[in-house]
């Protein structure tokens, strides 16, 4: 059955304080998760006091402020700080999000940070995405055709071209995902909403010859049809996605073709 | 413990190239009910304080009959397949799983059937 409680040895449970410098006086309150796999211990939360007059405007900004300047352990990802790699999603008040692009003044009191929910956690701010990795593996995100490759590129439409507008621009992040209560009971079969909105990115594709195929290996009531259009995914998306609809869109070429 | 790679694991048995016809059927019965539904309120309503020999010349209308039979039909049609997505998302232990969508099929052919019984009795019985 699906559990309502976290196991004992998840129980999250109140941490240090690390007290902002003598002097600060803008000052702002971080509770972020910690876990540390090398110590017996159950996760903690701890509060950073951040001193806002010295920290620049995102989330991201604030992390690496605490990480150089109050405690060296704490652990995270990020790499381009622009919203583009996706490395940085994490939940922050509550709704998963990209820390480079959240801006703390949209944070009223303090702010609370955890990781992206109900994956396994490496360290602290850091899930363990290996399962959607390997979903994202396994839908081939590749153009297929059968047709000899033309001497120059594969030629699309701008019409066509524009059907992957609001596909193409998603990073992976896997925010949408992690947000999804069906992908929290069934992660391990349901593809869930980036997966799918992937999958989606090259069934639409005018230059991929495969369509029909793509179709079969969606079509399963588990892979795909665990959505129950909770529309979770759309709400948090920190690009403005709308995995949502790339997947009502894929259940309708479902219908199309029975 | 298993030493099978993520892709392996992910991949599975494949897919089960099935659902699409599970999922049309939910829709279809749903957008069936809204109308059978409020026609059964409305006649339910109506028929307040009625007695059986009245409540029987109503129902032996043909559009009653057919109407009543439509409406427990796609009700209990609906149910089952709705039960059996509850069921999927949140029973995780195979055996449990199994014992309990074939149970819930059973149990909405029960009701379907025995309503059809019941109309067929109450229409045409003494
Ligand atoms: S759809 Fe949005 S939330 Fe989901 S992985 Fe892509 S960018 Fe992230
Ligand atoms: S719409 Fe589908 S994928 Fe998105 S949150 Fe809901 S169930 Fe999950
Ligand atoms: S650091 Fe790249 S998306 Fe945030």
């Amino acid at each position: 059955m699906v559990e309502f409680n976290l196991p004992k040895n998840s129980r999250v449970v109140k941490g240090q304080t690390h007290k902002a410098p003598d002097g600060a006086t803008n000052i702002k309150k971080f509770k972020v998760y910690r876990y540390d796999p090398d110590q017996d211990k159950n996760p903690q939360l701890d509060t950073y006091e951040v001193d806002m007059d010295s920290c620049g405007p995102m989330v991201l900004d604030a992390l690496i402020k605490i990480k150089n300047e109050m405690d060296p352990t704490l652990t995270f990802r990020r790499s381009c700080r622009e919203g583009v790699c996706g490395s940085c999603a994490m939940n922050v008040d509550g709704t998963n999000t990209l820390a480079c692009t959240k801006d703390l003044a949209e944070i009223k009191g303090d702010a609370a940070i955890y990781p992206l929910p109900h994956m396994p956690v490496i360290k602290d701010l850091v899930p363990d995405l290996s399962t959607p990795y390997a979903q994202y593996t396994s839908i081939q995100p590749w153009v297929k055709a059968d047709t000899p490759a033309p001497g120059t590129e594969r030629l699309q439409s701008p019409e066509d071209r524009e059907k992957l507008d609001g596909l193409w621009e998603c990073v992976l992040c896997f925010c949408c995902s992690t947000s999804c209560p069906s992908y929290w009971w069934n992660g391990d079969r349901y593809l869930g909403p980036a997966i799918l909105l992937q999958a989606y990115r090259w069934i639409v594709d005018s230059r991929d010859e495969r369509t029909g195929e793509r179709l079969d290996d969606l079509e399963d009531p588990f892979k795909l049809y665990r959505c129950h259009t909770i529309m979770n995914c759309t709400n948090t998306c920190p690009k403005s996605l709308n995995p949502g609809l790339a997947i009502a869109e894929t259940k309708k070429l479902m219908v199309e073709r029975m | 413990m298993s030493l099978r790679t993520d892709l392996g694991r992910v991949r599975g048995l494949g897919s089960a190239k099935d659902g699409t016809a599970h999922w049309w059927s939910q829709r279809v019965t749903a957008v069936a009910l809204i109308p059978l539904s409020l026609w059964f309120i409305y006649s339910a309503v109506t028929l307040v304080g009625i007695d059986r020999a009245g409540f029987k010349v109503w129902l032996n209308a043909p559009g009653s009959i057919l109407l009543m039979s439509l409406f427990v039909i796609a009700l209990f049609y609906h149910m089952q397949l709705g039960l059996q997505v509850v069921v999927e998302d949140y029973v995780h232990n195979e055996r449990n799983k199994i014992f309990l969508l074939v149970l819930n099929k059973l149990v909405a052919v029960f009701f379907a059937v025995s309503s059809i019984i019941a109309i067929i009795k109450v229409a045409f019985g003494g």
